[in-house]
């Protein structure tokens, strides 16, 4: 080939993925395992040190209600990321075994689910939340409960169309003519083709999952006061912003870094389950 | 002997178009039997059918004299063994997520425990990889590589050595030389010549290429929008009698 058509090499990780995935994993350690050395009680009221700037005591500084920012944005990083954690894992619990029956089994079955999840996903997430909060009252269970009845679908559509092209290739057909059950093909032929797709998916999803618990708590319709929330956090500093504009720099960017991060690990899983990269 | 018998084979698809139109014919154990056609006529619907994967409306397939076109499931298992497919198509026919090796041990996993074989002798899954590998001609090394990293005709080699694997005794080969190049269609064309002797199997040679299939059968049928229409010894492939659509694809090639 001439040298004018030499394509560069493809470089086969990118740093940026694997930094943000260190992180991300760090940060999750910090938010289980800091509460137990925490000096502060993140509801402890103190009105006497309201609004304090940062000391060696307070490294972030109090809020107006006099307690310990720093304590409180470490305790958020629990509620948010336990939270997503949980909606995002019950919604792949639910999800990918209806992929892979409607997928595998087609037909009457494939319908049924289908049809459902089309049901579903006639809504917008947001507004389905909102139903669901007015109808069984504001709180993070409700709003884990209502990501969780839109997120599935996402799951178990992916999964299903994937396992349609793949069980229509020739492969599963010498498998199949091979005898394998339908459980030995789905595990050995069909789940890696899957796993990746599901991967980036999720890893994508965390991230809007994380926005939209801190937009509902923001509007009071997540995590309850006083439990600390970086989106509710957010909404308690507002009237402050003028005075002590940190009180919403911190929580904000605690979003916006968990967020990036996330979208990060999930740019970096497509680029690695890439299959076209794999043909070429 | 007579390994697999077909009568009145008859599948249709959605709208009622028969696909293969009361099919009969039979296949002589050790035998290479040629089936030639044009694009659609059925040839391919006919190895699903035989292979178990399509379902069929009515006929009978009967394997060393058994019937088994009414079994499935676990019912099947004792003929699936002694039949394997290869198809046109090998970059399909492999899983692209899976190493050469782990293609190639699939069958022999289904079986082994049922299995006794008698060409290849191993003590290991490495070993017993790589006696196939040599008994296609290829190189060790590929076994660790996956199927993208191959050349086609490699690709068709190993899916030669999956179907091989288990020692079947009939192989129903649909077009496997089709996607290949010149060069690459002869190697393996011999190679599968050189394997029937070596495991004494028998094939069911499907192909459009009349002149592989007068190469490879002693015997070929010719096959037009499902139906039989001829059938004769490769030695009197030019002769007079041959049908009309025969004398067409002969004037083709």
């Amino acid at each position: 080939m001439n040298g004018s058509l030499r394509i560069p090499k493809m470089k086969k990780y990118s740093w940026q993925g694997i930094v943000a995935f260190i992180f991300l994993i760090l940060l999750f350690v910090v938010a289980i395992y800091t509460f137990s050395y925490l000096q502060h009680d993140p509801n402890l009221t103190n009105l006497d040190e309201r609004l304090q700037g940062s000391s060696l005591l307070h490294p972030l500084g109090t809020d107006q209600l006099g307690r310990d920012v720093l304590t409180r944005l470490l305790l958020g990083a629990q509620q948010t990321i336990g939270y997503s954690l949980l909606a995002l894992i019950v919604a792949l619990i639910i999800g990918v075994p209806i992929g892979l029956i409607s997928g595998y089994k087609r037909g009457l079955v494939d319908r049924v689910f289908m049809r459902i999840a089309d049901g579903f996903l006639a809504f917008p997430d947001t507004i389905v939340a909102i139903v669901l909060s007015g109808l069984l009252g504001p709180g993070i269970g409700n709003l884990v409960f209502a990501i969780i009845l839109i997120k599935w679908v996402s799951y178990a559509r992916l999964v299903r169309s994937t396992m349609l092209t793949e069980s229509q290739k020739e492969y599963v057909l010498i498998a199949r003519t091979n005898g394998l059950s339908p459980i030995k093909i789905i595990r050995k032929h069909l789940l890696p083709h899957i796993v990746g797709h599901v991967l980036v998916l999720a890893s994508l999803d965390m991230g809007k999952i994380i926005l939209l618990i801190s937009a509902f708590s923001y509007i009071g319709l997540g995590v309850q006061p006083p439990t600390p929330e970086w989106g509710a956090m957010l909404n308690d500093s507002r009237p402050y912003f003028q005075s002590r504009p940190e009180l919403m720099i911190f929580p904000g960017l605690a979003i916006v870094v968990v967020v990036l991060l996330t979208n990060m690990v999930g740019d970096y899983l497509r680029d690695h389950f890439d299959v076209k990269k794999e043909v070429q | 002997m007579n390994l697999l018998t077909i009568k009145e084979l008859t599948k249709s698809y959605y709208g009622g178009k028969l696909a293969v139109d009361h099919l009969s014919f039979e296949l002589n154990k050790g035998e290479c039997l040629g089936l030639v056609g044009e694009s659609g006529c059925g040839k391919s619907t006919l190895a699903r059918c035989l292979m178990r994967i399509e379902p069929i409306d009515s006929g009978s397939i009967s394997f060393e004299n058994e019937a088994i076109e009414h079994l499935d499931g676990r019912h099947l298992h004792p003929y699936r063994k002694k039949m394997q497919i290869v198809f046109q198509n090998p970059t399909a026919a492999l899983n692209p997520k899976l190493r050469i090796k782990d293609s190639l041990i699939d069958p022999y996993e289904q079986y082994h425990k049922e299995l006794k074989l008698s060409h290849f002798t191993f003590t290991s899954k490495d070993a017993f990889v790589k006696q196939l590998m040599e008994a296609v001609e290829l190189p060790y090394d590929l076994a660790n590589k996956y199927p993208h990293e191959l050349s086609g005709g490699q690709r068709q080699r190993v899916t030669i050595a999956r179907a091989i694997s288990i020692e079947p005794e009939l192989i129903v080969l649909d077009e496997p030389t089709a996607s290949l190049d010149v060069i690459s269609q002869k190697a393996v064309l011999t190679l599968l010549t050189e394997l029937r002797k070596t495991l004494s199997l028998s094939y069911l040679f499907i192909s459009h290429d009349l002149a592989a299939v007068s190469q490879m059968c002693q015997r070929i049928l010719v096959m037009r929008e499902g139906k039989l229409v001829d059938q004769f010894d490769s030695k009197h492939l030019f002769a007079d009698e041959r049908h009309p659509y025969t004398k067409e694809l002969i004037s083709i090639f």
